[in-house]
Protein backbone atom coordinates (compact mmCIF):
# COMPACT_ATOMS: atom_id res chain seq x y z
CA UNK A 1 0.00 0.00 0.00
CA UNK A 2 0.82 3.13 -0.42
CA UNK A 3 2.20 5.51 2.11
CA UNK A 4 1.22 9.25 2.29
CA UNK A 5 2.62 11.13 5.23
CA UNK A 6 0.67 14.21 6.21
CA UNK A 7 1.90 15.08 9.29
CA UNK A 8 4.67 17.57 8.74
CA UNK A 9 3.64 19.69 11.54
CA UNK A 10 4.68 16.88 14.09
CA UNK A 11 8.16 15.93 12.19
CA UNK A 12 9.27 15.81 9.16
CA UNK A 13 12.17 13.55 7.13
CA UNK A 14 16.07 14.75 6.90
CA UNK A 15 16.08 16.09 3.34
CA UNK A 16 18.79 13.87 1.95
CA UNK A 17 20.97 16.49 1.46
CA UNK A 18 21.02 17.09 5.01
CA UNK A 19 22.15 13.66 6.42
CA UNK A 20 25.10 14.06 3.33
CA UNK A 21 26.28 17.13 4.88
CA UNK A 22 25.79 15.16 8.49
CA UNK A 23 27.68 11.69 7.94
CA UNK A 24 31.18 12.85 8.29
CA UNK A 25 30.47 14.51 11.65
CA UNK A 26 29.58 11.08 13.47
CA UNK A 27 33.30 9.39 13.33
CA UNK A 28 35.85 11.23 11.05
CA UNK A 29 35.04 14.86 12.01
CA UNK A 30 34.34 13.78 15.47
CA UNK A 31 35.92 16.56 17.41
CA UNK A 32 35.33 18.91 20.40
CA UNK A 33 34.13 21.94 19.91
CA UNK A 34 36.13 23.31 23.10
CA UNK A 35 39.57 21.33 21.78
CA UNK A 36 42.44 23.50 21.04
CA UNK A 37 44.12 20.95 18.47
CA UNK A 38 42.97 21.10 14.87
CA UNK A 39 40.00 18.51 15.08
CA UNK A 40 38.29 20.65 17.70
CA UNK A 41 39.19 23.10 15.93
CA UNK A 42 37.30 22.47 12.51
CA UNK A 43 34.16 21.58 14.60
CA UNK A 44 33.94 24.85 16.62
CA UNK A 45 34.25 26.70 12.78
CA UNK A 46 31.44 24.26 11.44
CA UNK A 47 29.48 25.19 14.83
CA UNK A 48 29.65 28.73 14.22
CA UNK A 49 28.85 28.61 10.18
CA UNK A 50 25.93 26.92 11.27
CA UNK A 51 25.12 29.82 13.74
CA UNK A 52 25.74 32.63 11.47
CA UNK A 53 23.34 30.74 8.82
CA UNK A 54 21.18 30.40 11.28
CA UNK A 55 20.94 34.20 12.25
CA UNK A 56 21.16 35.09 8.47
CA UNK A 57 18.17 33.20 8.00
CA UNK A 58 16.00 35.05 10.43
CA UNK A 59 17.66 38.31 9.95
CA UNK A 60 19.77 39.21 13.10
CA UNK A 61 22.35 41.48 12.54
CA UNK A 62 23.40 41.55 16.38
CA UNK A 63 22.51 39.51 19.43
CA UNK A 64 23.29 35.53 19.52
CA UNK A 65 22.12 32.39 18.70
CA UNK A 66 21.94 29.48 21.10
CA UNK A 67 21.89 25.99 20.14
CA UNK A 68 19.42 23.86 22.17
CA UNK A 69 18.78 20.40 21.80
CA UNK A 70 15.25 20.96 20.96
CA UNK A 71 12.28 23.57 20.44
CA UNK A 72 10.92 22.77 24.02
CA UNK A 73 14.48 23.22 25.47
CA UNK A 74 14.59 26.77 23.67
CA UNK A 75 11.35 27.27 25.21
CA UNK A 76 12.30 26.31 28.75
CA UNK A 77 15.30 28.48 28.55
CA UNK A 78 13.37 31.56 27.44
CA UNK A 79 10.28 31.72 29.67
CA UNK A 80 12.49 30.41 32.95
CA UNK A 81 15.46 32.12 31.76
CA UNK A 82 13.87 35.63 31.73
CA UNK A 83 12.30 35.01 34.45
CA UNK A 84 14.84 34.12 36.86
CA UNK A 85 17.03 37.10 35.22
CA UNK A 86 14.71 39.70 35.62
CA UNK A 87 12.41 38.92 39.16
CA UNK A 88 14.17 41.96 40.52
CA UNK A 89 12.33 43.89 38.04
CA UNK A 90 9.11 41.98 38.31
CA UNK A 91 7.40 38.92 38.22
CA UNK A 92 4.92 38.75 35.79
CA UNK A 93 4.37 36.86 32.72
CA UNK A 94 2.14 36.74 29.90
CA UNK A 95 1.51 33.68 27.36
CA UNK A 96 -0.95 33.10 24.72
CA UNK A 97 -3.78 30.36 25.97
CA UNK A 98 -2.55 28.47 22.65
CA UNK A 99 0.78 28.38 23.15
CA UNK A 100 3.25 24.74 23.00
CA UNK A 101 2.67 22.68 25.98
CA UNK A 102 6.06 23.08 26.64
CA UNK A 103 5.10 26.89 26.98
CA UNK A 104 2.56 26.17 28.93
CA UNK A 105 3.71 23.73 31.71
CA UNK A 106 6.89 26.11 32.01
CA UNK A 107 4.74 29.26 32.30
CA UNK A 108 2.74 26.97 35.05
CA UNK A 109 5.81 25.87 37.05
CA UNK A 110 6.87 29.23 37.06
CA UNK A 111 3.82 30.00 38.75
CA UNK A 112 4.35 27.67 41.30
CA UNK A 113 7.79 29.36 41.91
CA UNK A 114 6.20 32.73 42.50
CA UNK A 115 5.65 34.37 39.21
CA UNK A 116 2.58 35.49 38.12
CA UNK A 117 0.73 33.93 34.69
CA UNK A 118 -1.81 35.93 32.61
CA UNK A 119 -3.08 33.53 29.61
CA UNK A 120 -4.11 35.75 26.21
CA UNK A 121 -7.30 34.63 25.11
CA UNK A 122 -8.04 34.25 21.21
CA UNK A 123 -10.74 34.93 18.42
CA UNK A 124 -12.56 31.96 17.22
CA UNK A 125 -9.35 31.97 14.71
CA UNK A 126 -7.12 31.55 16.98
CA UNK A 127 -5.60 34.88 16.56
CA UNK A 128 -4.35 37.37 20.13
CA UNK A 129 -5.48 40.86 19.92
CA UNK A 130 -2.31 43.19 20.52
CA UNK A 131 -4.82 44.99 21.92
CA UNK A 132 -4.90 42.50 24.61
CA UNK A 133 -1.16 42.44 25.56
CA UNK A 134 -1.69 45.94 25.67
CA UNK A 135 -4.20 45.77 28.16
CA UNK A 136 -2.34 42.63 29.90
CA UNK A 137 0.98 44.38 30.38
CA UNK A 138 1.87 45.91 34.39
CA UNK A 139 4.62 47.51 35.64
CA UNK A 140 6.20 44.76 37.17
CA UNK A 141 5.86 42.50 33.67
CA UNK A 142 8.96 41.55 32.59
CA UNK A 143 8.10 39.05 29.14
CA UNK A 144 5.36 38.02 26.61
CA UNK A 145 5.53 35.13 25.18
CA UNK A 146 3.01 34.75 22.19
CA UNK A 147 3.47 31.83 19.16
CA UNK A 148 4.47 32.89 15.90
CA UNK A 149 2.38 30.29 14.09
CA UNK A 150 0.28 27.73 15.90
CA UNK A 151 0.95 23.85 15.61
CA UNK A 152 -2.47 22.45 15.28
CA UNK A 153 -4.49 25.12 13.82
CA UNK A 154 -1.83 26.62 12.03
CA UNK A 155 -2.67 30.51 12.54
CA UNK A 156 -0.33 33.15 12.01
CA UNK A 157 -0.18 35.67 15.30
CA UNK A 158 0.74 39.10 14.62
CA UNK A 159 3.61 39.17 15.82
CA UNK A 160 5.26 42.57 14.77
CA UNK A 161 2.22 44.48 16.28
CA UNK A 162 2.56 42.46 19.58
CA UNK A 163 5.84 43.06 19.90
CA UNK A 164 5.83 46.91 18.84
CA UNK A 165 3.82 47.11 21.89
CA UNK A 166 6.77 45.47 24.32
CA UNK A 167 9.17 47.73 22.36
CA UNK A 168 7.06 50.55 23.30
CA UNK A 169 6.02 49.03 27.14
CA UNK A 170 10.04 47.76 27.98
CA UNK A 171 9.27 44.28 28.00
CA UNK A 172 10.77 41.40 26.69
CA UNK A 173 9.16 39.57 23.73
CA UNK A 174 9.55 35.91 22.96
CA UNK A 175 7.82 34.10 20.00
CA UNK A 176 7.75 30.37 19.39
CA UNK A 177 8.63 30.03 15.72
CA UNK A 178 8.71 25.90 15.73
CA UNK A 179 6.24 26.21 12.99
CA UNK A 180 7.56 28.62 10.77
CA UNK A 181 11.10 29.17 11.03
CA UNK A 182 12.76 27.88 7.11
CA UNK A 183 9.16 27.73 5.95
CA UNK A 184 7.43 31.74 6.01
CA UNK A 185 9.71 34.53 6.19
CA UNK A 186 11.31 34.84 10.10
CA UNK A 187 12.72 38.73 10.88
CA UNK A 188 14.15 39.40 13.97
CA UNK A 189 13.48 43.03 12.98
CA UNK A 190 10.87 43.32 11.82
CA UNK A 191 8.96 41.07 13.94
CA UNK A 192 10.35 43.44 16.70
CA UNK A 193 11.39 40.20 18.94
CA UNK A 194 14.03 39.85 21.81
CA UNK A 195 14.15 36.23 21.58
CA UNK A 196 12.75 33.55 19.22
CA UNK A 197 12.69 29.26 18.85
CA UNK A 198 13.31 27.37 16.31
CA UNK A 199 12.98 23.80 15.91
CA UNK A 200 15.76 21.32 13.35
CA UNK A 201 13.42 18.42 12.49
CA UNK A 202 10.24 20.70 11.54
CA UNK A 203 11.90 21.78 8.46
CA UNK A 204 13.92 18.67 7.37
CA UNK A 205 16.75 18.92 9.54
CA UNK A 206 17.37 15.71 12.49
CA UNK A 207 16.06 15.87 15.90
CA UNK A 208 18.11 17.09 19.18
CA UNK A 209 18.47 20.41 17.59
CA UNK A 210 16.69 23.69 18.40
CA UNK A 211 17.91 27.62 18.76
CA UNK A 212 16.76 30.59 20.51
CA UNK A 213 17.48 33.67 19.29
CA UNK A 214 18.89 35.93 22.23
CA UNK A 215 18.56 39.66 21.32
CA UNK A 216 21.44 42.22 22.30
CA UNK A 217 21.15 43.59 25.51
CA UNK A 218 18.64 40.55 26.73
CA UNK A 219 19.30 39.41 30.56
CA UNK A 220 18.78 35.69 30.72
CA UNK A 221 20.18 32.81 32.95
CA UNK A 222 21.24 29.44 31.72
CA UNK A 223 19.23 26.48 32.31
CA UNK A 224 22.48 24.13 32.43
CA UNK A 225 25.78 25.15 34.00
CA UNK A 226 29.34 23.57 32.96
CA UNK A 227 31.41 24.48 30.66
CA UNK A 228 30.38 27.43 29.19
CA UNK A 229 29.66 26.00 25.88
CA UNK A 230 27.09 28.59 23.93
CA UNK A 231 28.12 32.00 25.20
CA UNK A 232 27.61 30.18 28.69
CA UNK A 233 23.88 30.00 27.97
CA UNK A 234 24.11 26.47 27.41
CA UNK A 235 27.21 24.24 28.63
CA UNK A 236 27.11 20.93 27.21
CA UNK A 237 29.15 19.24 24.57
CA UNK A 238 27.95 20.04 20.94
CA UNK A 239 26.31 18.00 19.20
CA UNK A 240 27.69 18.68 16.10
CA UNK A 241 26.66 16.48 13.79
CA UNK A 242 22.77 17.23 14.30
CA UNK A 243 23.74 21.31 14.42
CA UNK A 244 25.77 20.66 11.25
CA UNK A 245 22.10 18.84 10.00
CA UNK A 246 20.00 21.78 11.21
CA UNK A 247 22.80 24.61 8.92
CA UNK A 248 22.43 22.11 6.18
CA UNK A 249 18.73 22.66 6.51
CA UNK A 250 18.59 26.23 6.42
CA UNK A 251 20.79 26.70 3.62
CA UNK A 252 18.09 24.45 1.89
CA UNK A 253 15.57 26.57 3.50
CA UNK A 254 17.21 29.74 2.47
CA UNK A 255 16.71 28.52 -1.22
CA UNK A 256 13.75 26.93 -1.49
CA UNK A 257 11.40 28.03 1.33
CA UNK A 258 9.31 30.71 -0.87
CA UNK A 259 9.08 28.77 -3.94
CA UNK A 260 7.78 25.51 -1.64
CA UNK A 261 5.02 27.66 0.51
CA UNK A 262 3.28 28.74 -2.94
CA UNK A 263 3.24 25.15 -4.04
CA UNK A 264 2.17 24.02 -0.25
CA UNK A 265 -0.44 27.10 0.18
CA UNK A 266 -2.23 25.87 -3.50
CA UNK A 267 -2.43 22.17 -2.77
CA UNK A 268 -3.26 23.12 1.47
CA UNK A 269 -6.64 25.17 -0.38
CA UNK A 270 -7.28 22.48 -2.47
CA UNK A 271 -7.25 20.38 0.42
CA UNK A 272 -9.56 22.51 2.38
CA UNK A 273 -11.89 23.06 -0.82
CA UNK A 274 -12.97 19.92 -0.96
CA UNK A 275 -12.40 18.23 2.15
CA UNK A 276 -15.22 21.19 3.59
CA UNK A 277 -17.73 19.62 0.40
CA UNK A 278 -18.76 17.30 3.01
CA UNK A 279 -21.78 17.98 5.19
CA UNK A 280 -21.26 18.62 8.86
CA UNK A 281 -17.22 19.41 8.39
CA UNK A 282 -15.72 22.74 9.62
CA UNK A 283 -12.51 24.74 9.39
CA UNK A 284 -10.26 25.42 12.19
CA UNK A 285 -7.99 28.13 12.18
CA UNK A 286 -7.67 31.70 9.43
CA UNK A 287 -8.44 30.96 5.84
CA UNK A 288 -5.95 33.28 5.13
CA UNK A 289 -3.66 33.44 8.28
CA UNK A 290 -2.54 30.30 8.14
CA UNK A 291 0.55 28.50 7.61
CA UNK A 292 1.16 27.35 4.00
CA UNK A 293 1.13 23.47 4.86
CA UNK A 294 -1.59 23.47 7.48
CA UNK A 295 -5.64 22.09 7.11
CA UNK A 296 -7.15 21.30 10.27
CA UNK A 297 -10.92 20.47 10.44
CA UNK A 298 -13.56 19.05 12.74
CA UNK A 299 -16.30 16.77 11.55
CA UNK A 300 -19.62 16.56 13.87
CA UNK A 301 -20.71 13.42 15.34
CA UNK A 302 -17.48 11.21 15.07
CA UNK A 303 -14.39 11.11 16.85
CA UNK A 304 -11.00 12.04 15.92
CA UNK A 305 -8.75 9.20 17.05
CA UNK A 306 -10.87 6.39 15.19
CA UNK A 307 -10.63 8.73 12.30
CA UNK A 308 -6.61 9.01 12.01
CA UNK A 309 -6.75 4.95 12.68
CA UNK A 310 -9.18 4.59 9.85
CA UNK A 311 -6.77 6.68 7.68
CA UNK A 312 -3.51 5.25 8.45
CA UNK A 313 -5.51 1.73 7.82
CA UNK A 314 -5.82 3.61 3.91
CA UNK A 315 -1.82 4.80 4.52
CA UNK A 316 -2.46 8.64 5.41
CA UNK A 317 -0.71 9.36 8.36
CA UNK A 318 -2.84 12.48 10.27
CA UNK A 319 -3.31 13.47 13.84
CA UNK A 320 -6.10 14.71 15.92
CA UNK A 321 -6.94 16.66 18.73
CA UNK A 322 -9.32 14.71 20.14
CA UNK A 323 -9.22 13.67 24.18
CA UNK A 324 -9.00 10.11 23.23
CA UNK A 325 -5.55 10.22 21.56
CA UNK A 326 -4.03 12.23 24.39
CA UNK A 327 -2.32 10.87 27.75
CA UNK A 328 -4.37 12.88 29.59
CA UNK A 329 -7.82 12.30 28.30
CA UNK A 330 -8.62 15.93 27.40
CA UNK A 331 -9.17 17.39 24.38
CA UNK A 332 -6.67 19.81 22.40
CA UNK A 333 -6.53 23.07 24.52
CA UNK A 334 -6.06 24.87 21.17
CA UNK A 335 -9.18 23.72 20.01
CA UNK A 336 -10.99 24.75 23.11
CA UNK A 337 -9.87 28.20 23.64
CA UNK A 338 -10.78 28.97 20.02
CA UNK A 339 -14.33 28.35 20.97
CA UNK A 340 -15.22 24.61 19.97
CA UNK A 341 -16.82 22.52 22.51
CA UNK A 342 -15.65 19.10 23.99
CA UNK A 343 -17.44 17.32 21.01
CA UNK A 344 -16.78 18.87 18.51
CA UNK A 345 -12.71 18.74 18.91
CA UNK A 346 -12.85 15.40 19.64
CA UNK A 347 -13.56 15.25 15.60
CA UNK A 348 -10.85 17.16 15.17
CA UNK A 349 -8.06 16.07 12.52
CA UNK A 350 -4.82 18.01 11.84
CA UNK A 351 -3.36 17.46 7.64
CA UNK A 352 -0.03 18.82 7.26
CA UNK A 353 1.58 19.10 3.98
CA UNK A 354 5.44 19.12 3.43
CA UNK A 355 8.03 18.52 0.55
CA UNK A 356 7.43 15.18 -0.13
CA UNK A 357 3.66 15.44 -1.19
CA UNK A 358 2.30 15.47 -4.31
CA UNK A 359 -1.31 17.15 -5.70
CA UNK A 360 -1.87 13.17 -6.34
CA UNK A 361 -1.87 12.87 -2.58
CA UNK A 362 -4.41 15.60 -1.60
CA UNK A 363 -6.70 14.16 -4.39
CA UNK A 364 -6.16 10.57 -2.80
CA UNK A 365 -7.12 12.19 0.99
CA UNK A 366 -10.12 14.08 -0.91
CA UNK A 367 -10.92 10.72 -2.74
CA UNK A 368 -10.83 8.46 0.47
CA UNK A 369 -12.18 10.87 3.03
CA UNK A 370 -15.86 10.96 2.61
CA UNK A 371 -16.02 7.25 3.23
CA UNK A 372 -14.64 6.38 6.25
CA UNK A 373 -16.56 9.21 8.33
CA UNK A 374 -19.59 8.49 6.82
CA UNK A 375 -18.68 4.92 8.12
CA UNK A 376 -17.49 6.28 11.36
CA UNK A 377 -20.89 7.83 11.54
CA UNK A 378 -22.98 5.07 10.51
CA UNK A 379 -21.48 3.56 13.56
CA UNK A 380 -21.86 6.18 15.82
CA UNK A 381 -25.44 6.68 17.69
CA UNK A 382 -25.47 10.55 17.06
CA UNK A 383 -27.79 11.77 13.61
CA UNK A 384 -26.58 14.51 11.37
CA UNK A 385 -28.91 17.58 12.11
CA UNK A 386 -30.38 18.29 9.01
CA UNK A 387 -32.10 14.78 9.19
CA UNK B 1 1.20 -4.08 9.77
CA UNK B 2 1.07 -2.35 13.60
CA UNK B 3 -1.37 0.10 15.15
CA UNK B 4 1.19 1.23 17.54
CA UNK B 5 -0.91 0.73 20.96
CA UNK B 6 -3.47 -1.83 19.86
CA UNK B 7 -3.44 -5.26 20.22
CA UNK B 8 -4.11 -6.88 16.87
CA UNK B 9 -7.51 -8.04 17.67
CA UNK B 10 -8.82 -4.80 19.08
CA UNK B 11 -7.83 -3.63 15.35
CA UNK B 12 -9.74 -6.69 13.39
CA UNK B 13 -12.72 -5.13 15.44
CA UNK B 14 -12.46 -1.64 14.84
CA UNK B 15 -12.01 -2.21 11.37
CA UNK B 16 -14.94 -4.86 10.75
CA UNK B 17 -17.39 -4.09 13.92
CA UNK B 18 -19.93 -7.03 14.29
CA UNK B 19 -23.57 -5.93 15.88
CA UNK B 20 -23.32 -2.77 14.60
CA UNK B 21 -26.84 -0.48 14.44
CA UNK B 22 -29.77 -0.26 15.70
CA UNK B 23 -32.87 -2.73 16.74
CA UNK B 24 -36.26 -1.40 15.93
CA UNK B 25 -38.32 -2.53 18.47
CA UNK B 26 -35.75 -3.38 21.12
CA UNK B 27 -36.51 -4.76 24.55
CA UNK B 28 -34.11 -2.86 26.38
CA UNK B 29 -32.04 0.19 25.55
CA UNK B 30 -28.78 0.59 27.65
CA UNK B 31 -27.33 4.81 27.00
CA UNK B 32 -24.27 4.85 28.46
CA UNK B 33 -20.91 7.57 28.28
CA UNK B 34 -21.01 10.72 27.13
CA UNK B 35 -20.08 13.48 24.99
CA UNK B 36 -17.90 15.42 27.02
CA UNK B 37 -15.41 12.74 27.70
CA UNK B 38 -15.68 11.51 24.35
CA UNK B 39 -17.16 7.90 24.38
CA UNK B 40 -20.52 7.24 24.15
CA UNK B 41 -22.41 3.57 23.65
CA UNK B 42 -25.63 2.71 22.97
CA UNK B 43 -26.48 -1.21 23.30
CA UNK B 44 -29.93 -2.41 21.94
CA UNK B 45 -31.11 -5.84 22.91
CA UNK B 46 -33.97 -8.30 22.23
CA UNK B 47 -34.82 -10.88 24.69
CA UNK B 48 -36.72 -14.08 23.89
CA UNK B 49 -37.58 -16.82 26.41
CA UNK B 50 -36.44 -20.13 26.44
CA UNK B 51 -38.96 -22.72 27.38
CA UNK B 52 -37.33 -25.42 27.50
CA UNK B 53 -34.73 -24.25 29.72
CA UNK B 54 -37.00 -21.59 31.59
CA UNK B 55 -34.57 -19.05 30.46
CA UNK B 56 -34.53 -15.69 29.16
CA UNK B 57 -32.02 -15.00 25.81
CA UNK B 58 -30.48 -12.33 24.37
CA UNK B 59 -32.06 -13.18 21.37
CA UNK B 60 -30.28 -10.50 18.86
CA UNK B 61 -28.06 -7.12 20.24
CA UNK B 62 -26.75 -4.46 18.39
CA UNK B 63 -24.67 -1.21 19.47
CA UNK B 64 -23.72 2.44 18.52
CA UNK B 65 -20.58 3.57 19.53
CA UNK B 66 -19.25 7.47 19.26
CA UNK B 67 -15.95 7.28 20.73
CA UNK B 68 -12.40 5.97 19.80
CA UNK B 69 -10.91 2.70 18.89
CA UNK B 70 -10.92 0.90 21.87
CA UNK B 71 -14.83 1.96 22.49
CA UNK B 72 -15.71 0.60 19.07
CA UNK B 73 -14.20 -2.51 19.58
CA UNK B 74 -14.87 -2.96 23.08
CA UNK B 75 -18.66 -2.52 21.95
CA UNK B 76 -18.08 -5.29 19.29
CA UNK B 77 -17.08 -7.28 21.66
CA UNK B 78 -19.20 -6.83 24.64
CA UNK B 79 -22.23 -7.77 21.41
CA UNK B 80 -20.24 -10.87 20.29
CA UNK B 81 -19.32 -12.57 23.69
CA UNK B 82 -23.70 -11.40 25.17
CA UNK B 83 -25.16 -12.96 22.28
CA UNK B 84 -27.23 -15.73 22.71
CA UNK B 85 -26.19 -16.32 26.45
CA UNK B 86 -29.00 -15.89 28.70
CA UNK B 87 -29.24 -12.46 31.10
CA UNK B 88 -27.60 -14.49 34.04
CA UNK B 89 -24.57 -15.65 31.72
CA UNK B 90 -24.46 -12.22 29.84
CA UNK B 91 -24.06 -9.89 32.97
CA UNK B 92 -21.46 -12.21 34.36
CA UNK B 93 -19.23 -10.88 31.74
CA UNK B 94 -16.59 -8.38 33.54
CA UNK B 95 -14.50 -5.82 31.83
CA UNK B 96 -11.32 -7.94 32.48
CA UNK B 97 -13.30 -10.51 29.93
CA UNK B 98 -13.69 -8.41 27.53
CA UNK B 99 -10.07 -6.80 27.83
CA UNK B 100 -8.78 -10.60 27.72
CA UNK B 101 -10.30 -11.37 24.58
CA UNK B 102 -9.39 -8.41 22.60
CA UNK B 103 -5.53 -9.78 23.46
CA UNK B 104 -5.40 -6.48 26.14
CA UNK B 105 -6.37 -2.64 26.32
CA UNK B 106 -3.71 -0.09 26.82
CA UNK B 107 -4.16 0.89 30.66
CA UNK B 108 -5.30 4.36 29.66
CA UNK B 109 -8.17 3.18 27.31
CA UNK B 110 -9.70 0.10 30.07
CA UNK B 111 -12.41 2.83 30.95
CA UNK B 112 -13.93 1.67 27.51
CA UNK B 113 -14.24 -1.99 28.67
CA UNK B 114 -16.17 -0.42 32.12
CA UNK B 115 -18.29 1.26 29.49
CA UNK B 116 -19.29 -1.48 27.24
CA UNK B 117 -20.41 -3.75 30.67
CA UNK B 118 -21.84 -0.83 31.61
CA UNK B 119 -24.03 -0.64 29.05
CA UNK B 120 -25.16 -4.05 28.80
CA UNK B 121 -26.27 -4.00 32.25
CA UNK B 122 -28.11 -0.49 31.48
CA UNK B 123 -29.75 -2.62 28.88
CA UNK B 124 -30.80 -5.50 30.69
CA UNK B 125 -32.06 -3.05 33.66
CA UNK B 126 -34.30 -1.03 31.26
CA UNK B 127 -36.04 -4.66 30.00
CA UNK B 128 -36.49 -5.95 33.36
CA UNK B 129 -37.64 -2.59 34.78
CA UNK B 130 -39.85 -2.33 31.96
CA UNK B 131 -41.23 -5.35 32.45
CA UNK B 132 -41.81 -5.21 35.78
CA UNK B 133 -40.02 -8.07 36.44
CA UNK B 134 -37.20 -8.78 39.58
CA UNK B 135 -33.95 -6.77 39.39
CA UNK B 136 -31.01 -8.49 41.11
CA UNK B 137 -29.52 -6.59 44.08
CA UNK B 138 -25.71 -6.35 41.88
CA UNK B 139 -27.57 -5.25 38.66
CA UNK B 140 -29.17 -2.49 40.87
CA UNK B 141 -25.98 -1.56 42.32
CA UNK B 142 -24.66 -1.10 39.01
CA UNK B 143 -27.90 1.13 37.66
CA UNK B 144 -27.27 3.45 40.84
CA UNK B 145 -23.62 4.24 39.88
CA UNK B 146 -23.69 4.88 36.70
CA UNK B 147 -27.13 7.10 37.29
CA UNK B 148 -25.34 8.91 39.51
CA UNK B 149 -22.16 9.76 38.12
CA UNK B 150 -23.84 10.80 35.60
CA UNK B 151 -25.64 13.55 37.81
CA UNK B 152 -22.08 14.54 39.04
CA UNK B 153 -21.32 15.29 34.97
CA UNK B 154 -24.32 17.15 34.73
CA UNK B 155 -24.07 19.14 36.92
CA UNK B 156 -20.43 19.84 35.95
CA UNK B 157 -21.10 19.87 32.30
CA UNK B 158 -24.71 21.42 31.15
CA UNK B 159 -23.95 23.09 28.27
CA UNK B 160 -22.49 19.92 26.60
CA UNK B 161 -24.78 17.92 27.23
CA UNK B 162 -27.76 20.53 25.99
CA UNK B 163 -25.73 20.18 23.04
CA UNK B 164 -26.20 15.99 23.41
CA UNK B 165 -30.06 16.21 23.99
CA UNK B 166 -30.24 18.87 21.05
CA UNK B 167 -28.56 15.86 18.20
CA UNK B 168 -30.03 12.86 20.07
CA UNK B 169 -33.91 14.67 19.85
CA UNK B 170 -33.73 13.84 16.10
Amino acid sequence: MKRIYMDYAATTPVDPRVFEAMKPYFSAKFGNTMALYSLGQEAKRTLEEAREKAADLMKAKSGKVIFTESATESNNLALKGIAFANKDKGKHIIVSSIEHRCVLESARWLAGQGFDVTYLPVDKYGLVNPNDVEKAIRKDTILVSVMHANNEIGTIEPIAEIGKICREKGVYFHTDAAQTFGKIPVDVNKMNVDLLTASSHKMYGPKGAGLLYVGPDVKIEPLLHGGGHEFGLRSSTVNVPAIVGFGAAVDIAKKEMNGEAKRLTKMRDRLIKNVLKIEDSHLNGHSIKRLPNNANFWFAFIEGESLVMRLDMQGVSASTGSACSSESLEPSHVLLAIGLKHEEAHGSLRLSLGKWNKVADVNYVVKILPSIIENLRKISPFKRRWK
Amino acid sequence: MKFGIYSKEVIRHFKSPKNMGKIKNPDGVGKVGNLVCGDVMWLYIKVKENKRMGKKILSDIKFQTFGCVAAIATSSMITSMAKGKTIEQALKITREDIARRLGGLPKIKLHCSVLATDALAEAVYDYLTKNKLKVPKSLFKTHERIANSLKTLEAGHKDYLKFEERVLAR
